[in-house]
């Protein structure tokens, strides 16, 4: 499937270092502001709200927290990277390029991913240092982050190739993405929600997602894992099936 | 030798119904500088999009080196090097790191002397830690330039290249085409000026709302487009052309007060001199006279109407 590899990997390299030229928005910000959560929601708050489930607030809300940093990173990062081709009108030397669409897509969403895997990782290091952390199923952890990374990006693709300017750029993340990680048991538990909202958050896909990473993390959770390991692979499913139907169409890539 | 590069029966119809190419056929010879001179709207843009990979085909074929652009696009392309029209360039990046990146995205094994060879043939080795938003037009044209040859392509696409260039980088890069072509690369330049067509090629396709009108060696082509008009400003009005003259195939106008005289300016013999005898042998007089190079336009209307 990969032939050419040499432009998979400059295309990766490229995207790497535009993270990197761009490191103060693509790392320090995020780890930023997830500080400010631990400071406000954990320390502030957290110290006169019970522990959820036997376990500490501060340190509860973690996988939630790198959960919403994780999809709005993935979704910014792989947009952004095949947008601003677009945009620029530099796409014309990836589609003059002898690469294949696969190509295209592995190089652009494996950088994404990689970038929000990394930012994750940061903030799982900050986190430690406010909280107690214990990792009760690391190799899971790993699995979800990359999982969730990957799904992310690829639906980020899509959204970068769907966007016409820079207003729908936006407007997923901010207008989905981040209300539904919210609403998502990023924060809470949504088994503390009376039963109608309970039974409404479980259409919020983001919940699957949150609740799974964070069994990965304290050994339980709002659904059951086999559960949101299946939703996971559904949404990742829905997004290749997108990629795919852009490829057979060409849209809005090629005239 | 077969083409390098064949077309055969493209067509291209637009989403917005707007058909920008007519079932056009044409062949490109190895080793060639083949330059494709149209007005603007032509299709000149569609057609090398369309043979880069940019743009899809409606209906036709196109082989690059034998290559089927469609089920063997990787082969195709990996000869291709283009030049784009418009000034599309990353701006963040060092001029190094994106003759880098395309050298890498067409495939190729890094070589650092090559491409350090590359940026010193279009005077951007001083540049080359420079990003590209802090340079000049010209210098970003370079950099397209020094981008399509990174891979080392075996066909050089240049779309209108000298469109708002200076003069020095005009002659760096008509110095830089003729060094390409002796190595064996062939080059198609599309452009909307006859002397530009004039001075590079060795063989000139004309283009006009998405068809190939002529194709011609350049010298055979260029006594074609070469017309000059000869205008006579009468002395007294003509009624009529007298018989003498009947050879030289004059136009009457302006009510009789202007004997236009069309002519061959590159041919041997233009033909002038014996008019004038000739006029004076029939007592025609003039005040004045002017002459005038016809236009691209009118030449595209009478390659049309000689084709017809
Ligand atoms: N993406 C497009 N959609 C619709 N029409 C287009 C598109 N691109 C070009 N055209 C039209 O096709 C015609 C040929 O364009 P082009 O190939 O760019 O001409 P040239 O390069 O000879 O100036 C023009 O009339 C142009 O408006
Ligand atoms: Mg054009």
């Amino acid at each position: 499937m990969i032939v050419n590899h040499r432009a998979v990997a400059s295309i990766y390299r490229f995207e790497m270092a535009r993270a990197w030229r761009t490191v103060m928005q693509s790392v320090i910000s995020p780890v930023l502001s997830t500080s400010l959560y631990f400071v406000v929601f954990g320390a502030a708050i957290g110290s006169r709200i019970q522990s959820i489930e036997g376990v500490q607030y501060g340190a509860y809300i973690v996988p939630g927290l790198i959960m919403l940093s994780l999809l709005t990173q993935s979704i910014a990062n792989a947009s952004f990277g095949i947008y601003f081709p677009r945009f620029a009108g530099t796409i014309y030397e990836l589609l003059s390029a002898p690469v294949s669409f696969v190509e295209v897509v592995v190089a652009y969403v494996g950088a994404a991913a990689t970038k929000s895997i990394i930012i994750g990782l940061i903030m799982l290091a900050t986190a430690a240092m406010f909280v107690d952390l214990e990792i009760r199923h690391p190799v899971w952890m790993v699995a979800f982050l990359l999982l969730t990374a990957v799904t992310f990006s690829l639906f980020g693709f899509i959204i970068g190739i769907w966007a016409d300017g820079f207003e729908k750029l936006q407007l997923v993340p901010l207008l989905i993405v981040t209300p539904l990680t919210f609403l998502g048991g990023a924060f809470y538990s949504i088994d503390m929600l009376p039963p109608f909202w309970r039974a409404v958050s479980l259409f919020n896909p983001v919940v699957y997602l949150v609740s799974g990473f964070r069994w990965s993390f304290f050994g339980q959770s709002d659904v059951s894992v086999g559960v949101s390991l299946a939703m996971t692979f559904l949404f990742l499913a829905l997004c290749l099936a997108g990629v795919w139907w852009i490829f057979k169409t060409g849209y809005r890539l090629k005239a | 030798m077969p083409p390098i590069i064949s077309i055969s029966q493209l067509s291209k119809t637009y989403s917005s119904g707007f058909q920008a190419l007519k079932s056009v056929d044409l062949d490109i010879s190895q080793g060639e500088i083949f330059a494709l001179l149209g007005p603007n709207g032509a299709g000149k843009t569609t057609l090398i999009s369309i043979v880069c990979g940019i743009v899809n085909a409606t209906s036709g074929g196109v082989t690059v080196g034998g290559h089927d652009i469609r089920r063997d696009f990787r082969a195709a392309r990996e000869m291709i090097g283009l030049v784009p029209q418009e000034l599309t360039t990353d701006s963040f990046e060092s001029v190094w790191a994106t003759v880098s990146f395309s050298r890498g995205l067409f495939g190729r094994r890094r070589d650092d002397a090559f491409v350090e060879k590359t940026l010193k043939d279009l005077s951007l080795w001083d540049k080359r830690d420079a990003r590209i938003l802090t340079l000049s037009g010209g210098m970003k044209r370079r950099v397209l330039i020094a981008k399509a040859l990174a891979h080392e392509p075996r066909v050089l696409f240049l779309d209108e290249p000298t469109a708002g260039v200076d003069v020095e980088l005009r002659r760096d890069m008509w110095q830089l085409v003729r060094g390409l072509r002796e190595t064996g690369v062939t080059i198609i330049l599309t452009t909307h000026y006859i002397e530009e067509a004039e001075e590079m090629a060795d063989r000139i396709g004309v283009i006009s709302k998405g068809e190939i009108i002529v194709v011609e060696q350049k010298a055979e082509l260029m006594s074609k487009l070469g017309r000059k008009r000869l205008t006579l400003n009468l002395q007294e009005p003509l009624s009529e052309i007298p018989d003498s003259l009947e050879p030289y195939r004059l136009e009457l106008k302006s009510g009789g007060c202007e004997l236009v005289y069309t002519y061959d300016a590159q041919g041997q013999r233009t033909g002038i001199t014996r008019l004038l005898t000739d006029l004076s042998a029939a007592g025609v007089t003039f005040r004045d006279l002017q002459t005038e190079q016809s236009s691209l336009e009118e030449i595209f209307v009478g390659l049309v109407k000689d084709k017809r």
